[in-house]
């Protein structure tokens, strides 16, 4: 059985926090203008290598150190963070073979003889898609050579405000010094420690997409990661999914409560207001998960494959000696707090990515707020990154794109009198020959009510949603208004052209169903 | 000279002003300022533009409720030659003397904000904008002003629309909702081939909606390719069967013919399934299949009789070749293609075909996308040609014979080259024309009513309200001259016309900034100048364009090629970097577009593309990170990833 493979792996996994040695005597060893570096990056994600490529564009003297501390599971990977090795590149791959398994399904409705069902074989996507972030990370490091940026596969913690400790696999320790400090080490997925049997059966994004063989049955405990779910019965795997309360919190919930009734529609099972208690494996190998119904107070128990956390991530501060060099954190999130200029409580040492307090977690953001950074310490610039607007996709089966305002956040700051929303629910064309449900393809615009109604928000549910939202955001941040957004010619026949007719308010209580052309 | 009696200058009476002088007519009546009681009630320059609103919802229930307005000055000639000719028709006026009212000057304004005529004399005839002075006395010789002068309750319709496509159906349901008494006639003379459809026009029935349902049916062609590298396991070859799809495609149109008669209905728009020509001034002749003739009256009329097909004039064309008003519908595969012609119409259908496997080749005279940004189209045109479709430039064809006949039958295309005296000669099962489309407007009876076509290409040129030279014929759609041939550009001017007419909106379609997406295999979409047009209107010198290639994530695993999908934007320098032209070729292109076309109307600069965040992983987030101009010389092509 495949997913018994996964959690044997994982018996043999260890999770500890590598107890760091402290440098003594290095205090001030080096000052100003003798100092290794102009720029140290500490992290080589998204945000630290744009800090780090901009930096050497400009002619600095630059260092990246990245390692990457192997998952529970121990599941390792190589250069390039998050986004490239456990988040939207491998995500975003694994989702698009789920989108091919519908289209597949489409297929004989346009003419295509193919015998159904097609089984999917994990293995050998899975490989696809590991090669090709191999390649990325490949790509990084060649990108760093090229711009002479130097690399270090170390990990690091703070000896004071200027110096660096890095410790190398194994176990050779080197001191590096900077002028400017950048902190970009990012977040790593959170395990519910809590409980029985998590953290020694159960995997997390961290794994998921460096499987060899396919999770089989899987089992989500999440408020936040759908994708995954969405993916994997996408596939064609038994998927469940647990909430304890409502899905995507912080997004617009009329939204998400419709991103979960596609997925529910779709074959991911759900269980709600329910809270696991203990995991455990039974003797065939499967896992068996035993959890509360919050409303009946009653137990329940399942058996699955896989058990895949995805109830948040934490900043991956903890090892960085932070304390040594004087840079404060917040003491409920342990993420690292800075000001409008990414600076944190030591002038020079600045952090940029998901592993400050208060941002999107968001990989454009993080290159955008890297490199904004750079160019004001090394190009004389002075422009501040602007966190509003940040347009983001959720690629959920159904895809949900959205920049700016949710609804509610909406009503809140301008209230509900002020505030008008549009709305539609649309049949993509493509629906229609596939016989495919349209019910949740909705799109909403969240506009101030007073002429000449400014756009505040975007809501967009459907499929290539992230494509459809990036144009609008920048309308949004040219500050669109409702007006101008209607003046704008639709392009025939597309889904993004429901934005440019939404006509229908919500106000004024008519049925939002396009009908005809 | 005589003088109405007073009347209280409340909107909707027409009073004379004290101490002013009167018309010079006989029987026409001075105005008070329509607009002055809402001035001096809103003095507050924040109030200025209610009281502009104020003013034209007076002048509009002036000409509402006026059998003859005319809006005058006192010393001008031609005013008073207009003012002498409805006195010597015996007709009372409604006559507001530009130059003796506080609020000439705004009036004029407003004026020609509705008219589009900044001058005076400005009249209307039962609502009717006839124009200035030579106009009227036009209409006088024509016998149409007799006619405007007639009551409007003499007509059978407020409005008549001769054309039931986007165009057409749009203007015909806002005029509806809008309480009018509504008329569409909408007939398909079926094409050489045998082929007519149902209610709804080019777009639903030959065009836009079955064009790109096919193309999706390709596109699932190459899906099916792609599932294989990410883990979908299957080792049949794959056949495509046409006639499945196109019946699927076919009822899917059948379920929008009937939406739209039912939407006609619930509005109560009187829809006629004859075709309808003009007979004299407000009268039109309506036909149907079998023969019977039937008259219909309207205040009113648009004309919305769109487009269909160019044939060559060559022998052989119209008995054997077929053109796109046949393609969607036909009953079986085509077989070995030959597509004459480079238009996207054409391109489009050569892609979805050689989509289908089918062996695929499409004939060129000289350049492909007349009109698009001739990089984009020769990059489209490359991507085809390496999926399979063959491209004959520089050709003609100069005869088309049948040797067998069939389902498909076999057809031998003589062609000859356009540079020299070489002819080629090729044997194909169906041969689709692709050339161009001509406009429905020589065979309507426009001759009848004086409604001026451009003789060369039969387009009818409008005003900026869409109003042809005879002033209650107006016309939407693809016939109109110098106006994009889009079905949302029609559905918007059509919806923005009703509103004008009936509703007491000013609002004009803009033509500006129209963005449009061809869906050929990778597809192109567009909002804005090509770079030649850019160069033409604003010198290469003072822009800047900033392009790249790019590697949609989905291509890598799927091992599609890299550097072939690609982005160029167009900034002009002088204009703080303002984007005057948006191109992307790859796939989605149609999606990715619209949002762009909506931050242009809002004034899209380079910077604010530059300020704002990309969405990852997509192919609409390159746009943001747009860095090497074209004129630094600069390499484009992706290593490995960014």
């Amino acid at each position: 059985m495949a997913a018994m493979a996964v959690a044997l792996r994982g018996l043999g996994g260890r999770f500890r926090w590598r107890t760091q040695a402290v440098v003594g005597g290095v205090r001030g060893a080096a000052r100003a203008g003798q100092r290794d570096y102009d720029l140290l990056v500490v992290g080589g994600g998204s945000g630290g290598l744009a800090c780090a490529k901009e930096a050497a564009q400009l002619g600095r003297k630059v260092a990246v150190v990245d390692y990457v501390e192997p998952s529970p599971q121990g599941t390792r990977w190589g250069l390039g963070g998050t986004c490239v090795n456990v988040g939207c590149i491998p995500k975003k791959l694994m989702h698009q073979a789920a989108l091919l398994g519908g289209l597949i399904q489409d297929a004989p409705n346009y003419g295509w003889e193919v015998a159904q069902p097609v089984p999917h074989d994990w293995r050998k996507m899975a490989e696809a898609v590991q090669n090709h972030v191999k390649s990325l990370n490949w790509g990084h490091r060649v990108q760093l050579q090229d711009r002479k940026v130097k690399y270090f596969n170390i990990k690091a913690s703070f000896v004071d405000e200027h110096t660096v400790c890095g410790v190398a696999k194994g176990g050779k320790e080197i001191l590096l010094s900077a002028d400017h400090i950048i902190i970009a080490t990012g977040g790593r997925p959170r395990y519910p420690t809590h409980i029985e049997g998590a953290l020694e059966y159960g995997i997390t994004s961290d794994d998921i997409f460096w499987l060899k063989e396919s999770p089989g049955k899987t089992w989500h405990p999440t408020d936040v990661a759908l994708e995954c779910a969405g993916f994997l019965t996408g596939i064609g795997l038994d998927t469940t999914i647990m909430m304890r309360s409502i899905p995507l919190r912080g997004f617009d919930q009329q939204m998400s409560s419709m991103v979960i009734e596609h997925m529910a529609s779709h074959g991911t099972r759900f269980l709600r207001g329910c809270a696991p208690s203990r995991v455990r494996r039974l003797p065939v190998g499967q896992l068996q998960v035993t959890w509360e119904d919050r409303t009946t107070g009653k137990e329940d128990t399942g058996t699955f494959d896989t058990v895949l956390w995805a109830i948040g991530r934490v900043p991956d501060t903890r090892s960085l000696n932070l304390e040594k060099a004087g840079v404060d954190t917040s003491p409920d999130t342990q993420k690292i707090l800075v000001d409008s200029r990414e600076a944190t409580s030591v002038p020079h040492i600045y952090a940029v990515g998901d592993v400050v307090e208060g941002r999107p977690e968001l990989t454009p953001t993080a290159i955008m707020a890297g490199r904004l950074l750079v160019q004001r310490l090394f190009g004389g610039s002075s422009d501040l990154m602007d966190y509003d607007n940040v347009p983001t996709t959720v690629f959920t089966p159904l895809e949900y794109g959205c920049v700016g305002l949710s609804e509610e956040e909406a009503v809140a700051r301008h209230g509900q009198e002020h505030v008008e929303v549009y709305h539609a629910h649309y049949k993509p064309l493509e629906f229609t020959v596939a016989g495919r449900d349209a019910s949740q393809c909705y799109v909403k615009m969240v506009c101030l009510r007073e002429p000449p109604q400014l756009v505040l928000g975007l809501h967009f549910l459907g499929p290539n949603a992230g494509e459809v939202t990036q144009g609008f955001a920048l309308g949004i941040k040219c500050g669109a208004s409702y007006a101008q957004v209607m003046r704008t010619v639709g392009i025939h026949p597309t889904c993004s052209e429901e934005v440019v007719k939404l006509r229908i308010s919500k106000r004024s209580g008519l049925d939002p169903t396009v009908t005809g052309c | 000279m005589e003088r109405s009696p007073p009347q209280s200058p409340g909107p909707g009476k027409a009073g004379d002003a004290p101490n002013r002088r009167s018309g010079h007519v006989r029987g026409a009546r001075v105005l008070s300022p329509p607009g002055r009681r809402a001035r001096l009630s809103s003095p507050g320059p924040s109030r200025s533009s209610e009281a502009r609103e104020e003013l034209r919802s007076r002048l509009l229930g002036l000409i509402e409720r006026s059998r003859v307005v005319i809006f005058s000055k006192s010393y001008c000639p031609h005013s008073t030659r207009v003012k002498e000719l409805f006195s010597s028709l015996g007709v009372e006026c409604n006559v507001l003397e530009l130059d003796q009212v506080d609020d000439g000057a705004r009036v004029q304004e407003v004026l020609s904000e509705i008219t589009n005529q900044k001058t005076v004399p400005n009249i209307f005839v039962n609502k009717v904008h006839v124009g200035g002075c030579d106009q009227t006395f036009q209409a006088y010789q024509s016998g149409l002003l007799q006619k405007l002068l007639q009551e409007d309750s003499a007509y059978d319709y407020d409005l008549i629309i001769i054309g039931g496509g986007s165009g057409g159906l749009s203007c015909a349901k806002e005029a509806a909702i809008l309480g009018k008494k509504v008329m569409v006639l909408d007939f398909v003379v079926p094409s050489p081939q045998g082929t007519s459809w149902g209610l709804g026009g080019t777009c639903v029935n030959v065009g836009c909606i079955p064009k790109k349902l096919m193309h999706q049916a390709a596109l699932l062609g190459q899906a099916l390719c792609d599932s294989r590298k990410f883990g979908w396991e299957y080792n049949q070859q794959v056949r495509h069967n046409w006639e499945t799809m196109t019946k699927a495609i076919q009822n899917h149109i059948s379920s929008l013919n009937w939406g739209y008669r039912l939407s006609l209905r619930e509005k109560a728009v009187a829809y006629v399934n004859s075709y309808g020509e003009f007979v004299e001034h407000h009268k039109i002749k309506a036909t149907n299949k079998k023969g019977q003739e039937t008259y219909y009256t309207a205040a009113q009329f648009v004309i919305a009789t769109g487009e269909r097909p160019r044939y060559l004039g060559i022998q052989g064309d119209k008995e054997y070749c077929i053109t796109s008003d046949d393609l969607f519908s036909l009953p079986y595969c085509p077989g070995k293609t030959l597509v004459v012609g480079a238009s996207y119409v054409a391109l489009e259908c050569a892609g979805f075909l050689a989509g289908f496997g089918l062996d695929v080749t499409v004939m060129v005279r000289s350049i492909l996308l007349r009109g698009f940004d001739q990089e984009m189209a020769e990059k489209v045109g490359s991507y085809m040609e390496q999926h399979g479709v063959k491209f004959l430039r520089k050709f003609i064809p100069v005869m088309v014979q049948q040797l067998e006949k069939g389902s498909p039958g076999k057809l031998k295309v003589l062609a000859k080259s356009t540079e020299g005296t070489e002819t080629i000669e090729g044997v194909y099962n169906t041969v689709l024309l692709a050339i161009g489309r001509d406009s429905c407007t020589r065979k309507i009876g426009l001759e009848k009513i004086g409604v001026k076509i451009n003789e060369k290409s039969g387009k009818i040129p409008v005003n900026d309200v869409e109003q042809t030279n005879v002033p209650y014929v107006y016309a939407v759609g693809d016939i109109l001259e110098d106006k994009p041939e889009l079905t949302p550009v029609a559905i918007q001017s059509g919806k923005l016309l009703a509103r004008r007419l009936f509703g007491a909106s000013l609002e004009k379609c803009d033509y500006i900034n129209v963005p449009t997406t061809v869906f050929t295999p990778l597809e192109y979409g567009c909002c804005g100048l090509s770079e030649e047009k850019a160069i033409e209107v604003y010198k290469k010198e003072n822009l800047e364009i900033y392009h790249t290639l790019f590697w949609p994530l989905e291509w890598t695993v799927a091992g599609r090629e890299n550097n072939t999908c690609y982005a160029k934007i167009i900034c002009n320098k002088f204009d703080r970097d303002r984007v005057i032209g948006f191109h992307i070729l790859g796939p989605n292109a149609g999606e990715v577009t619209q949002g762009f076309a909506a931050a242009m109307k809002c004034g899209l600069t380079k910077q604010l593309l530059d300020d704002t965040i990309g969405i990852h992983p997509t192919c609409g987030e390159v746009f943001t990170t747009l860095e090497i101009t074209k004129s630094s010389g600069l390499d484009i092509t992706q290593k490995g990833c960014g």
